[in-house]
């Protein structure tokens, strides 16, 4: 198994024509992911065209769901109307939307957030994220599900859950994964924003609860208290062996790290803080971000 | 994106906060007339006060030598003489680093009878996605350190985003500031005031220390914004143009400027070992694994993910015009991006600069074989690391000998 998707789950693009998205959605299609719908307003009745398959395009996700069956989205959508597309989402009853979109306002996602709440049936992952894999049986793990902008060849189907705040460390971590010869159940980024959907807990929490998934490497970053939440719940409940790593040892307070929610502000949210959380919750430390999949290995 | 004292209160006062009698001042011309103005409204001292984005002004010292970057004088000509030690000068406080920030605008505020500080914040709250008013009567104080010995000493807020601030929040803080009668009346329209400049300015925060009850000339007591910050959600700025326009190109770092004009981002460091990578995470990680092994990263540079030649190109020149730089590691990982794409700006890049320094490249990911062998190949002088680790320790070894 795995958690939040699987080679089954049938997806459709929010944002299909832009130039991001359509870019992202050939990948897909190329790693074999369901692709079966794609939205952009005002084009409803076209198609998306790629490797000889035919992706019908609608005007509404209400639309696109009612026609194709997609219960997952991946959201494409520029900042300023990207809101707009989760709450979309969220309204047309999917289970699952991931939103790539970087550069979304605070404010934007303070109030998708709150419109949210008490939502059991829509879960939001990101914004700012590079998606989620759960890698298919095929050569390079072909045949999986690939929602984002994550490479699909990087991972082998296995037993390993991967959840980070980052991006190219993400695939830092799989890669070192797959280079052992050791496969992924699934990999989510959470995202690198302030306010997001899902949080490192939320992940853990699923992966604790799938069968397949055996050890799990969680990778955060300076900012927050996502981190030491999550350590708290894993140090009470997680049967499974974790293996942690933090960015940002060396950030400079009060400076932005790229991510908008990568900051040491007031003291607080500091690499050295995370690491003790992780160290106290008995979750293994990866010491240079070389040693993530080996931290985990040792453990298992 | 951050704002000047002056221009915080111009956007509080929009909002019906009450703030000082205030003029700012980019000229020495400017100051007399702002003087006589803030003079002629009634008050007999001239609060004079150095605009800069960094905090600890008052006990700031100039390199000149001239104590403190806040004075209150008794007189126009006392302002006029204090005015000329402050401005065109370089002002240093804790917050400023050695280089200290050179001061080009001052304001000019009324002198105020302080009877009592308070501190007042808005804020986005993490961990509930919502934000979050907090307060305090110890004001004018370092918060960082109240909350610390006194967590008791400030009140907190949390604000439902669907509705917004409601008047019987804005009545309990005020309350817990012990305000009374008329002031307590005053208090919720300030705090509701500020409340609104967070919201409606996608601020990322508002603070105001001091927040403060003072006695005006005729004898009556208000509550006013003596000071205030604001800094602002980068990614909102599309929608204020007006917000925008009070951005000031001085308070930044200028290699930061030239990094931004290529989707560049770029922090510059005190280290001797500059990196260029690919993500944030990766970028920070980059900084964190250099430190590990012995060395000082000299910048966190994120090319994003594509890394084109003329990125590349462009991030050298930012690194080299850095003169503590004694080495280079560039980590790419290429996971979409072809990496013999990325090896090939990176010579070029390297020709066209000149680099004289040791580089190290970790490239990995797509199509990365014929990558390393563009490298290999191209006749200029860089070292292969094949993991994290092993390009850390070859570009500390470099520098470090």
């Amino acid at each position: 198994m795995s958690i939040l998707v699987t080679p089954k789950t049938k997806v459709l693009v929010q944002g299909i024509t832009g130039s991001f998205g359509a870019k992202h959605a050939q990948l897909s299609i190329d790693y074999g992911t369901l692709i079966v719908a794609g939205v952009t307003p005002g084009k409803g009745g076209q198609f998306f065209e790629h490797g000889g398959k035919k992706v019908p395009i609608f005007d509404t996700v209400a639309d696109a769901v009612k026609q194709t069956g997609a219960t997952a989205s991946a959201v494409f959508v520029p900042p300023p109307f990207a809101a707009d597309a989760i709450l979309e989402g969220a309204d047309a009853g999917l289970e699952l939307v991931v939103a790539i979109t970087e550069g979304i306002p605070v404010r934007d996602m303070v109030r998708v957030k709150r419109a949210m709440e008490g939502n059991t049936k829509t879960r939001l992952i990101g914004p700012n994220c590079p998606g989620i894999v759960t890698p298919g049986e095929g050569k390079d793990s072909h045949g999986g599900c690939r929602i984002g902008i994550a490479p699909g060849y990087i991972h082998k189907k296995g037993n390993i859950g991967v959840v980070s705040r980052s991006g190219t460390l993400t695939y830092e971590a799989v890669w070192q994964l797959t280079s052992r010869g050791v496969g992924q159940s699934t990999c989510v980024g959470i995202g690198g924003d302030p306010v997001n959907g899902t949080s490192h807990l939320d992940v853990i929490k699923l992966f604790n609860a799938d069968p397949e998934t055996t050890g799990i490497i969680m990778i955060g970053e300076i900012g927050g208290s996502a981190e030491e939440e999550a350590a708290e719940w894993i140090k009470a409940n997680c049967k499974k062996p974790v293996a942690g790593f933090i960015a940002g040892a060396t950030a400079p307070p009060g400076r932005r790290m790229g991510h908008a929610g990568a900051i040491v502000s007031g003291g607080k949210g500091t690499a050295e803080a995370k690491i003790a959380a992780f160290k106290a919750a008995g979750i293994g430390i990866a010491v240079t971000p070389s040693e993530m999949a080996d931290t985990l290995l040792k453990m298992m | 994106m951050n704002i000047h004292e002056y221009q915080a209160k111009q956007l509080l006062a929009k909002y019906g906060v009450t703030v000082p009698f205030e003029i700012p001042a980019k000229s020495l011309a400017e100051v007399r007339p702002a003087a006589d103005k803030i003079v002629a409204s009634g008050s007999s001292r001239v609060v004079v006060k150095s605009q800069i984005h960094a905090g600890g002004r008052g006990k700031g010292t100039f390199k000149s030598g001239y104590q403190g970057g806040v004075k209150v004088t008794a007189s126009v000509d006392e302002a006029v003489v204090v005015a000329e030690k402050m401005l065109g000068q370089t002002l240093v406080t804790k917050q400023t680093g050695a280089d200290g920030r050179l001061v080009q605008t001052l304001l000019l505020a009324a002198g105020a009878k302080i009877k009592k500080e308070f501190y007042l914040a808005v804020l986005l709250d993490r961990a509930t996605s919502r934000p979050l008013i907090m307060a305090s009567t110890e004001g004018g104080m370092d918060i960082e350190e109240v909350a610390e010995k006194h967590p008791e000493k400030i009140f907190k807020e949390s604000i439902d985003p669907a509705v917004g601030i409601m008047p019987f929040q804005a009545r309990k803080i005020s309350a817990a500031l012990g305000l009374k009668g008329d002031l307590f009346n005053a208090g919720v329209k300030l705090i509701t005031g500020v409340y609104n400049t967070w919201w409606e300015c996608d601020a990322a925060m508002v603070e105001l220390n001091p927040l403060a009850v003072v006695e005006l000339a005729d004898g009556k007591e208000t509550v006013m914004a003596l000071d205030a910050k604001i800094s602002l959600d980068d990614n909102a700025l599309y929608r204020h143009k007006d917000i925008l326009e009070m951005r000031d190109l001085n308070e930044e770092a200028p290699l930061e400027i030239e990094a931004s004009k290529f989707a560049l981002n770029y922090i510059k460091l005190d280290g001797s070992i500059a990196c260029l990578v690919n993500g944030a995470g990766l970028a920070m990680s980059t900084m964190d694994i250099i430190q590990h092994f012995g060395g000082n990263p000299a910048n966190f540079l994120d090319v994003g993910g594509g890394a084109s030649k003329e990125q590349v190109t462009a991030a050298f020149k930012i690194i080299l015009s850095d003169p503590h730089v004694k080495g280079i590691l560039v980590n790419i990982f290429g996971g979409i991006m072809d990496c013999n794409v990325i090896a090939t700006g990176i010579v070029a890049a390297v020709k066209e600069t000149g680099l004289k320094l040791p580089l190290v490249v970790r490239l990995e990911g797509n199509n990365v074989a014929a990558g390393k062998k563009t490298l290999a190949e191209s006749g200029v002088a860089i070292i292969n690391g094949d993991s994290m680790a092993d390009a850390a320790q070859k570009i500390v070894k470099a520098v470090v000998k």
